[in-house]
């Protein structure tokens, strides 16, 4: 692997052990495993409902799982809510992007973790510091390259679909500070916004800022990943090197048509 | 397969040829807009700008068709009188539509309230003030009474407040015995009660202290809708509670605290009502319900929630009171007035879809 961190014996940043999560009779999740160590992108691939958006969702504190551990960097971590996941640095991007369309684009980055005014008006009138939201919104949306838009107060809904992917990836690299967590990032884009967003994942890697990719593109997952978590019936298969497997062999461990080896990485 | 240690990925083949093609991504399209789509989009970046242009017309309208009796200064602030408690209640209205909900009970927390705060200062004989605070405490529990339901139980707004429009106006025939207390005897006792009555002229127009109460309070809800962290929360439930969920808005305790919040503002509406019409009646207020709701949706708030304000309720309260006045000035029956209004309801729903469609 190219990225050496992540070789047997360091500490996964985030891990997850033997989580459960049964609906009724569905089970959602299965003693499911996860290991996300610094530094990497790591793709979460698996057929429709093996689990994938379970795993995600706790690990993100959008659902409370029945049993099973959760760490981050070493020490077990309860998230009750997304607040407490986004308050130890891990942001995620949902499939839905989860943005309010009829707020502005600053509002919507700093929704839920707005910036008060400084002194009395903020701390009695609660009053929104909106200037430093505003430049902090500019900021990074021009870092990320994204500042194509007119207005830093344009309504989400005046935006194309590749800007609002834009605006909520560009919240998630603002607030991470440890781990970004993609769901189908590039299902509803272009080939070109698609393209923009791979590049937008590498740069957030490249602050040292671990991402996990949850993709049904092959080609997308194959080319940016650092290791492949190929998950099924709930619970972790195996995880591969991307350079050692084929995107046919990905397909097949993924579906069941053929059972991996030896479980790798 | 690409190096992952590299900045940028190399492309996949197929890409390649993008090169070639636009290299713009995402940018605004230049369309030439017809002038109707043009008319659209300003109306959508611009929602109070309807009722706005409607009031602005309206005016016109009468003061053309009536003349003088309409536009003189007594008669325009006699409007503000007039439109003073549908103010109040449509501004707590418009916190609830905002969230996308409906509050059904606003007109029966504000009969009440008003009854509680008379029983306990006239007929009890406790100090006002007392009475007062004891009345918007009773606003706010009716409230909390709502917000649980609708965030403990998860039953839908509409039925929630159909349920408790029907008790809370229960409530207030059983306390109050169906009994009114007359204006002389509030005067008498706790004039205080009446002190939003309270007349002030100003160049031969002639406000009271419940009208400037009114517009107080809309500039204070104006702030806190569209100047701090709670009132972008509220849009923000309204529009995509899922949304708002993930980005760690504590929903629930939002919701709650919008019903807590009509509760108390409808308490406040009490005592602009005793203000208006000096006596304490168990049947006063009676169209104060569906009055809130009109002025909220001709003000241009969407019920399916996210969109509306606070001066768009004003105005929507503005027009509905000035084609009230203006008919009754012209001797149209009131059953014309009645129809004018739905009409204008209907038109301002409609008007909010086609707004609503404008392509992005």
């Amino acid at each position: 692997m190219s990225t050496g961190s992540n070789v047997p014996g360091t500490t996964p940043l985030l891990q997850a052990r033997g989580l459960n999560k049964r609906y009724g009779r569905v089970t959602a999740l299965d003693h499911a495993d996860f290991d996300l160590y610094p530094g990497e992108i790591l793709a979460v691939i698996g057929d429709n409902g093996a689990g994938k958006s379970s795993l995600i969702r706790a690990l993100s504190g959008a659902l409370v799982p029945d049993s099973g551990e959760i760490k981050l960097a070493g020490k077990t971590v309860a998230f009750r809510s997304p607040l407490d996941a986004q308050a130890a640095g891990i942001e995620t991007v949902y499939q839905t992007l989860a943005l309010s369309p009829s707020l502005s684009i600053a509002d919507n980055m700093f929704l839920g973790r707005e910036l008060r005014r400084a002194g009395p008006l903020g701390t009695i009138c609660r009053m929104l510091d909106r200037k430093a939201m505003q430049r902090v919104a500019r900021e990074k949306l021009t870092e990320l390259g994204l500042m194509t838009v007119q207005s830093i107060n344009q309504r989400v809904e005046t935006l194309s679909g590749g800007q609002r992917q834009g605006v909520a990836v560009a919240r998630a690299a603002a607030f991470g500070s440890r781990v970004v967590i993609m769901d189908e990032p590039t299902a509803a884009l272009g080939v070109k916004e698609s393209r923009r967003v791979l590049e937008l994942i590498l740069d957030v890697r490249r602050r040292g800022v671990s991402v996990v990719l949850i993709s049904h593109n092959m080609p997308h997952v194959f080319e940016i990943a650092d290791r492949i978590h190929i998950h099924r019936l709930g619970r972790r298969l195996t995880v591969i090197d991307p350079k050692a497997y084929t995107m046919s062999d990905a397909v097949a461990f993924m579906t069941g048509a053929k059972a991996p080896i030896e479980v790798a990485a | 397969m690409t190096d992952i240690g590299s900045s940028r990925p190399v492309a996949q083949a197929f890409e390649l040829v993008l090169d070639k093609g636009e290299s713009r991504v995402a940018e605004f399209e230049v369309r030439a807009r017809s002038p109707l789509q043009k008319l659209q989009h300003f109306l959508h970046a611009n929602p109070t700008a309807v009722p706005a242009i409607v009031l602005l017309l309206s005016v016109a309208a009468f003061g053309f068709t009536v003349g003088s009796r309409f536009l003189s200064m007594f008669n325009l602030s006699l409007i503000i009188q007039q439109v003073t408690i549908i103010g109040v209640i449509g501004a707590a209205q418009t916190l609830i539509v905002i969230t996308a909900g409906i509050d059904l009970s606003v007109g029966a927390i504000m009969v009440l309230c008003s009854v509680i705060m008379g029983k306990l200062a006239v007929t009890m004989g406790l100090p006002a003030p007392i009475a007062l605070v004891v009345g918007v405490a009773a606003g706010a529990g009716c409230g909390v009474i709502n917000g649980t339901l609708v965030t403990r139980l998860k039953l839908p707004p509409f039925i929630v407040t159909l349920g408790t429009w029907s008790i809370f106006f229960a409530l207030n025939l059983w306390y109050s015995a169906s009994e009114t207390i007359r204006s002389q005897e509030v005067a008498k006792i706790a004039p205080l009660l009446q002190a939003l009555g309270t007349p002030v002229n100003i160049l031969g127009a002639r406000f009271t202290y419940g009208s400037f109460f009114m517009l107080g309070l809309v500039a204070l809800i104006w702030f806190v809708l569209n100047r701090t962290a709670f009132g972008r929360h509220l849009y923000a439930v309204g529009d995509d509670p899922d949304a708002a969920r993930l980005s760690g808005i504590r929903t629930d305790r939002i919701l709650f605290s919008v019903y807590v919040i009509a509760g108390v503002i409808c308490a406040l509406g009490a005592w602009a009502l005793i203000g208006r019409i000096g006596s304490i009646s168990p049947q006063a207020g009676q169209t104060a319900n569906l009055d809130s709701i009109t002025a909220v949706v001709v003000g241009g708030a969407s019920l399916f929630g996210g969109r509306g304000s606070i001066i768009g309720t004003l105005i929507g309260a503005l027009i509905v009171g000035v084609f009230r006045n203006g008919l009754a000035l012209s001797d149209v029956d009131v059953l014309w007035q009645e129809f004018a209004v739905g009409w204008l309801i209907i038109i301002a729903v409609a008007l909010d879809q086609w707004i609503r469609k404008v392509s992005a």
